[in-house]
Order: structure tokens, then C-alpha cells, then sequence
């Protein structure tokens, strides 16, 4: 006997809701191993990981709080698989996004000014379209492969930050760390709910969702995307730019990523440090794909990446887990996701060794 | 003598489709029989089956009375199957004997075959080089090479899919010939073919497919080309009908001078090609393919820019620097040789699909797609053509060719374009289809419209068109009206002779 899998005719309908159920089973499973084979009891780790993050306000905004960044990178990302550009970088994007923004907020902060913040947000948004316009740039000139530069793009954006809070911004008052001045209030984005660190982002990620939803469902900007991604041929026998897909979206998930990057330093860190993202740009891949580049899946994909974010710092307090455990388990998610997505498309069949059926008989 | 080749009971199920139902199939020694059947009627499958690509589920083959199982190409070879395929598998930058010599896995050295190439190629008249290049060659330089290949196996059974679509009706009587010579020694032919004609010329039995059943058996040597269709399509055939214009409209499409070098590797020089296309009229490009065909489509449709705009002229404006939906306002409509992935989108509705050109009519407010009109533009598309689909949310991929050609074609027609080129509008569509797009085609230039068709079907573009041109090496020959021009004349120009019938053009420059 072997195992084969055979393209269906049509995608299972059934199979589209049932396989992110068979993969929370399997990575359930996969995770309780991961667990007993630490020596952790494996239902109190779980409980830590997924269901104590949920339990307070607090928790809860918490979750929000990380879901936000997450939800406007991998909203940008999307779209632009749509069109099969693989903007790789959103994670740079997202870092000079806060140095222009965060710029805007050292030089002019402290004014009391009204335009100070909106000032910086489109600060943020227009640092990480210049990011991500390079690598269009570069591809719609050079044909260079998004994958690569806006990767490579990332590490130089970073070494920038490094730069910037090591040297000309670093706090003077800051005992030699590594870290700007604390932004004034001014520059500082308003809480949504009191005693937590809500803060109004989480409201610009929201309205991504719609906004993402219709420019792909309902514009004829999104049906470019789509056609350009599904057929290059017939995008261009309908006469579609390929270019001035490539450059609207790289342009339009560099400008909500680096919104994303403005929206992180000037809520809950208040100031620029060499690290002001634990990896969200590259989280948000994931999300993104998780959400089956789809904005609803997304926003739903892009809450429980937060709860891993949260359950994971849970493990790490709780049960002394190392760190390397939360990227551990959002791979396992993502492999039994991916996995059982093939079951959508293909169907699991058992054939004996030699399928000689019929015509053996006579032999 | 027993039958070269039985097939009893044959079927073979593929999920929901059964490919082929208790088919029945009896080849004598010597025979060259002809398999009919529309797209779709279970011919490949069998063929499949015969060379070992597939497995029936259940039946019987017996060869030469002996009961046996073909599990793969090999055993089938051995047996004595040759197969010559419709899509060719030579290396271009290969020679013929290279090529040759991997296809035979031969223990021989380069030397040895060429002898036997050059033994066989003078024993049946197929003049192949075995020193050349590939890419040197012409298409039907490249079957006779994939013939040649096969009869050095000494075949007993040769499969024959499709041979003459890409040769000229000239080259396509020399493989006739070949193919009686064989008969004649004895090695059984299996010849599918859509083209009734040659079916009449050269076979002396035909078994007739349809749904993947057999439907019937006869001699087409007897039956007349319009009792074997009928039997194809299980029912009376629908008749074209062509009113042609009599006046001389003006100019809606021209070419002048036009010369490109080929965009890709092996692709084909456009040199000095000059056309005139008028209100009304149908010009019919007529070639063998890779002689332009896709060149001279793409510099018309905007998909390639011309470097002199005034060398493409669309209702008189100067168009060679605009792309695809400028022309399209111009008036001109195109529809493409590919049908998924060109076409029309596999993915996407029938709707989205309705959408890919026609966006520009009105479809589009404020940059927001207006689905309701767009829904009813493929609703009205699906009716006016009956387009067999299960309603416009229906999946491109989950239509026909030739269903979805149609709806190509009246998505094309929809927007009531003044220009409309038609690349291969039949081509392995089904007869009924056909004959609805080749009426939709003439329906067209009778309402005043411009018509280009691009075909390797001669049949079709003397049925239709006003005038016919012929693509060569990158050139075109001048427009002659189709009354005063013949299958054989159109032919020898195919085959790079000048109209005055002087021999043929061999040097080609890639």
C-alpha cells in the first residue's frame, strides 16, 4: 500500500472550514509533545499558552495591542500576494516608518501643537513607502526580486536605527543607553480604554480590514492585483500594468507597515530604542498566509499570532520556558495550517503497491 | 492472421467523467484507421491507454491475439507502439541525431545512427539531415525527425495525434504517402484527426467516439464528410451562413512597413509586412505556426509597442506606442489563441472574467466595480452563445474550450468593437462551437466591422473570408480575394514558395 494524494475537481467546501480545525488539533497535539518532552505538564502549559492571556482587561488589551501592528503589516503583505509580490520586508518598513515618524516627534515635539501627531503618522506612512519604493524600484527597473531587496532593505534599516539612537539622537540625560529622549505627550497617541495601553492604532488596524476588503473585492485596482497574480498573461493581454502593480503594492504595504512602525513607538514605548519590534514584520507573513490573505481571515489570524506573542512571555515567566519555544510553536502552526490547506485541493487515497486492476487479471 | 491490436471493453473512469465506456477497438495488420471524435470524446484517453500512459480500469488488449498489459511507454515500445505526438519533444539546440539518440536510449554511437537516419529517411521519402540543428528547422522538418525516431524501432502499430495541424497541405500529402508506404509493408496505423478530409483520403476504416462510447464504425472512404460529423456530434450539423459585403469599406486597421526583431530566443523576425483591413471585410492570415503568427498578434493586439507609432494605424489614428486598453478604446478587440491563463482568468467567475476587457465599457464608476451590469454583460454573453456553464459565478477552469472560447468570443464581440482579431478562434473547439464562432465571426463583418483571422485551418479561413494572405518566415504575402486563390496556391506560399510557384525558401534565420 502507498499513500497518494489526487487533485480533487473542485476545492472541498467542507474542507476550507475544517482544515484551521485540523490544525489547531494538530498543533494542540504537536505542542503537548513539544511540552512533555520539556518536562512541563502539558494541559497547565497550554492553559498558560492560550487561555490565561484572555482572562483580564488588561490581557486583553494586551492582545489587541500586539494584534495591532500585525494586522496592518500583514493586511499590506496580502495584497500584495495577490499580485504574487512578496514584500518580505515589512519589518523594515515598519522601522523607518518609526524613525520618520518618531523624527517628526523629537524635533517638533512639546509644542502642543494639534497637527504634531497627525504630522508624524503620515511621517510614518511615507517613510515606509520611500522603503518599500526602493525595492520597487529596483524591480520594475532592474527586475531585482522583491524577496531579496526588500529583505536585504530590513537589515539596513536597522543598522540605521542603531545608528541614529547610538549616536546624533541618542538621549543625552539617557546615562549612555542606547535609547532617544522620551517623547513629549504631545507626540504621544491618545489610550482608547484608561489603565491599560490600548491606544487609538489599534483603531487605524481595524478600519485596514474594510478598507483591504473592498480595494480587493470591489475596485478595479484589486481586480488588477488579483488578475496580475492569477495570470500574468491575461494581465497583460487586458492591457494591466505589471509595474504600476508592482509599485502600488509595495507602496501601499510599506505605507501601512511604516503606519504600523509610527503607531508602535509613539503608543506603548513612548521613545526609539536599537529594538522596537519583537519581529512583527515577519510575523505578519505568517499572519497573513494564516488568514489565507484574505483581510477577515487576517484580522482573526492576526488575534491569535497576539495570543501566541502573549502565551508565549506567559511560558517564558511561568514555567521558564526559553524563548525559542514561541517561535517553535508558531511554526508548528503554520505546518499543520499549510498542511491541512492541501486537503482543500487534493484528496488522501490508499492504492495498493502496483494498481494493476482490470487488465492483470488476464496476465 | 489474428488483429494487430484488440481492445475489448475497454474503461477508464477519472473521478466524476467516465474517459471511455466498454470501448471496443480492432486494428488489422496494414490498417490505417481512423479515430474520430470531438474534444472530449475519450480519443486521448484511449491513445493513453494503447501507449501505456494509462491504465484502464477494466478490459482486455490483446496484441496480435496474445493477451497482454502495457504498464508504461517502454513495454508499449516493445511491443512495437510508436507513437508520433502532437506537441513535440525535441531539444532546439540539439541535432537530429542527438535528439534522436536520447529519444532511442541506443547503445550505438552518433556515427551509427546517422547511417540508419539516413537508411530510413531515403527508404520513405522523409528528408531529414541528421547533422542539423533543431532550431534550424521547420515545423514539419521537426515531425518528420519525431517519425523517423519512431521507424527506426521498426513500429508495428504507429499512432499518428493530430500530424497535419501544423503541416502545410503539401507536406501533409507527403506524409500521406509515407504512411501508405507503410501500410503497404505491413504496420498498422492509428490516425486522429478532426479534419474529415484527409480522413476520406487516406483511411480505409474509422471508429467514431463520442461521450466515450463507441458510436459507431465505418468506411470513410464511403461515408461522406457530413455523415461522419454527424456521428461525431450525434446530430443534424448547423450551417455558416456568409452575407458579404459588397462595397469596399474604409481602412479600420493597417500595417505599414512593420519590422521587429523577434523579443525572444527562436521567436520570429517580423520583416517589411504591410496590410490593410477594411470596414466589412474578413482577411485571413493563413501560415504554418512559428512564422510570425504570435509576432505579428502581440505588435496588434498593444501587447508589444512598435517603435514607430504610425506603423500600426487603428481607425485611422496612429497606435503602434499605445498599449492594450488604448487600442481597445480605438475600437479593436482581440481574442487570443490561449483561452485559460490569456483569455480569461481560470480562477476567476465568469463575471470577473466578462470584466477582464469589457472594464472600459462602462463598467466602471469612480474606480468601484459596478458587479450588478457587469453580471448582466456575462448573463447576456452566456444566452446570446449559449455558453454551457453552471451560471456566471462559475469558475473560468470549470468550462470547456470550446465554452469558454465561445464566451471569449462574445465578451470580444460585446463591446462592438470595429477591429476584432481572432487568433485560432476554432482551434480544438467542437464542431457546433465552430460553426457558432465562425457565424458570430462573418455576423460581425456583415454589421460593418473590420475581421482578422489568424488560423492554421485552411478549410476554415477559405470558408470565410474575403481575402487571404499568407505568413512565412516573417513575411506576409499580398492579400488576394478568396475566389481568386487556391487551397494549393495558399499551400505553396506556406511553404515559402513565391506565387509564381518557384521553389521553396529553405534558409531560415532565427
Amino acid at each position: 500500500m502507498r499513500l497518494s494524494l489526487e487533485a480533487r475537481e473542485r476545492p472541498a467546501r467542507i474542507m476550507t472550514w475544517a482544515s484551521p480545525l485540523l490544525a489547531a488539533v494538530g498543533s494542540v497535539i504537536g505542542v503537548s509533545i513539544l511540552f512533555a518532552a520539556l518536562g512541563r505538564p502539558p494541559l497547565t502549559a497550554l492553559y498558560v499558552l492560550f487561555v490565561a492571556p484572555l482572562e483580564t482587561l488588561d490581557g486583553l488589551a494586551e492582545l489587541a495591542l500586539k494584534a495591532t501592528p500585525l494586522l496592518l503589516c500583514a493586511i499590506g503583505i496580502a495584497i500584495g500576494c495577490r499580485a504574487e509580490v512578496w514584500n518580505i520586508g515589512a519589518e523594515g518598513q515598519f522601522t523607518v516608518g518609526a524613525i520618520c515618524g518618531g523624527g517628526v516627534a523629537l524635533a517638533l515635539g512639546g509644542g502642543g501643537a494639534w497637527w504634531l501627531l497627525p504630522l508624524m503618522i503620515l511621517a510614518g506612512i511615507a517613510g515606509g513607502m520611500a522603503w518599500a519604493g526602493i525595492a520597487a524600484f529596483l524591480k520594475t527597473r532592474f527586475n531585482a526580486h522583491e524577496i531579496l531587496t526588500t529583505l536585504m532593505l530590513t537589515y539596513i534599516s536597522i543598522q540605521l536605527l542603531g545608528y541614529l539612537v547610538h549616536g546624533p539622537w541618542q538621549d543625552p540625560d539617557g546615562h549612555s543607553f542606547p535609547q532617544t529622549k522620551q517623547f513629549e505627550d504631545d507626540a504621544l497617541l491618545p489610550m482608547l480604554i484608561e489603565g491599560t495601553r490600548l491606544h487609538v492604532g489599534a483603531l487605524f488596524a481595524l478600519a485596514a480590514v474594510p478598507f483591504g476588503s473592498i480595494l480587493l473585492g470591489r475596485t478595479m485596482m484589486g481586480f488588477r492585483i488579483r488578475t496580475v497574480g492569477a495570470a500574468p498573461a491575461a494581465a497583460r493581454y487586458a492591457g494591466f500594468s505589471r509595474n504600476g502593480v508592482v509599485w502600488f503594492c509595495l507602496l501601499l504595504s510599506g505605507g501601512m507597515a511604516g503606519l504600523a512602525g509610527i503607531c508602535e513607538v509613539a503608543g506603548p514605548d513612548g521613545q526609539l530604542t536599537p529594538v522596537i519590534s519583537p519581529g512583527y514584520g515577519f510575523a505578519a507573513i505568517i499572519v497573513a498566509f494564516l488568514g489565507r490573505l484574505n483581510p477577515v481571515g487576517i484580522l482573526f489570524s492576526s488575534a491569535l499570532m497576539a495570543l501566541l506573542y502573549l502565551g508565549g512571555e506567559g511560558l517564558q515567566v511561568s514555567m521558564q520556558l526559553p524563548i525559542a519555544v514561541t517561535g517553535t510553536v508558531q511554526g508548528m502552526l503554520l505546518f499543520f495550517l499549510l498542511g491541512a490547506d492541501v486537503l482543500i485541493n487534493y484528496r488522501v487515497r490508499l492504492r495498493p503497491a502496483r494498481a494493476v486492476a482490470g487488465v492483470a487479471r488476464h496476465a | 492472421m489474428p488483429p494487430r491490436l484488440r481492445l475489448t471493453g475497454i474503461t477508464k473512469r477519472y473521478a466524476a467523467t467516465l474517459a471511455n465506456s466498454d470501448v471496443n477497438l480492432t486494428i488489422g495488420p496494414g490498417e490505417i484507421h481512423a479515430l474520430l471524435g470531438e474534444n472530449g470524446a475519450g480519443k486521448s484517453t484511449l491513445v493513453k491507454i494503447i501507449y501505456g500512459f494509462v491504465r484502464p480500469d477494466s478490459g482486455e488488449i490483446a496484441w496480435e491475439g496474445e493477451p497482454v498489459q502495457i504498464p508504461d511507454p517502454n513495454a508499449a515500445r516493445k511491443l512495437g507502439v510508436g507513437m508520433v505526438f502532437q506537441h513535440f519533444s525535441l531539444f532546439e539546440s540539439l541535432t537530429v541525431a542527438e535528439n534522436i539518440a536520447l529519444g532511442l536510449g541506443a547503445t550505438e554511437t552518433i556515427a551509427e545512427l546517422t547511417k540508419r537516419i539516413e537508411e530510413i529517411s531515403r527508404r520513405y521519402g522523409l528528408a531529414v539531415t541528421p547533422t542539423r540543428h533543431v532550431h534550424h528547422l521547420s515545423v514539419g522538418e521537426r515531425q518528420r525527425v519525431e517519425i523517423v525516431r519512431c521507424l527506426l524501432q521498426s513500429p508495428r502499430l504507429l499512432i499518428m495525434d493530430e500530424p497535419t495541424s501544423v503541416l502545410t497541405p503539401q507536406e501533409a500529402e507527403g506524409l500521406f504517402d509515407v504512411l501508405r508506404r507503410l501500410s503497404s509493408e505491413g504496420c498498422s496505423v492509428l490516425y486522429i484527426s478532426h479534419k474529415l478530409e484527409e480522413i476520406k483520403a487516406l483511411c480505409e476504416r474509422a471508429t467514431v467516439l463520442r461521450g466515450g462510447r463507441v458510436v459507431g464504425h465505418c468506411d470513410p472512404r464511403i461515408s461522406s464528410e457530413q455523415q461522419m460529423a454527424e456521428m461525431m456530434i450525434g446530430g443534424a450539423l448547423p450551417v455558416a451562413h456568409r452575407t458579404s459585403a459588397l462595397h469596399e469599406g474604409a481602412p479600420c486597421l493597417q500595417i505599414e512597413r512593420l519590422s521587429l526583431p523577434a523579443d525572444e530566443p527562436f521567436g520570429t523576425n517580423l520583416r517589411d509586412i504591410s496590410l490593410t483591413l477594411r470596414d466589412g471585410e474578413i482577411l485571413g492570415v493563413a501560415g504554418v505556426a512559428g512564422n510570425g503568427q504570435k509576432e505579428i498578434l502581440a505588435v496588434l493586439s498593444g501587447e508589444r509597442l512598435s517603435p514607430d507609432a504610425g506603423s500600426v494605424r487603428v481607425c485611422g489614428t496612429a497606435a503602434g506606442h499605445l498599449g492594450p486598453t488604448a487600442r481597445r478604446r480605438l475600437g479593436l478587440a482581440f481574442i487570443p489563441e490561449e483561452r485559460i491563463g490569456r483569455g480569461a482568468v481560470g480562477e476567476f467567475s465568469l463575471t470577473e472574467n466578462g470584466l477582464l476587457t469589457a472594464y472600459g465599457s462602462g463598467f466602471v464608476r469612480g474606480g468601484l466595480i459596478r458587479f450588478g451590469a457587469i453580471a448582466q454583460y456575462a448573463r447576456d454573453i452566456i444566452k446570446r452563445f449559449v455558453v454551457k456553464a453552471a451560471g456566471i459565478e462559475a469558475r473560468g477552469s470549470s468550462l470547456s474550450g470550446g465554452n469558454m472560447q465561445k464566451f471569449i468570443v462574445g465578451r470580444e464581440m460585446g463591446t462592438n468593437p470595429r477591429v476584432l482579431l481572432a487568433a485560432h478562434p476554432t482551434w480544438g473547439v467542437d464542431i457546433g462551437a465552430a460553426i457558432a464562432i465562425r457565424q458570430a465571426l462573418m455576423d460581425l463583418a456583415a454589421a460593418g466591422s473590420g475581421v482578422l483571422v489568424v488560423s492554421e485551418d485552411l478549410a476554415e479561413l477559405f470558408e470565410i473570408s474575403d481575402k487571404i494572405a499568407v505568413l512565412f518566415h516573417g513575411r506576409l504575402s499580398v492579400p488576394k480575394p478568396t475566389n481568386e486563390t487556391s487551397i494549393e496556391e495558399v499551400g505553396l506560399l506556406m511553404g515559402g514558395g513565391t506565387e509564381a510557384g518557384a521553389s521553396p525558401v529553405v534558409a531560415h534565420a532565427a
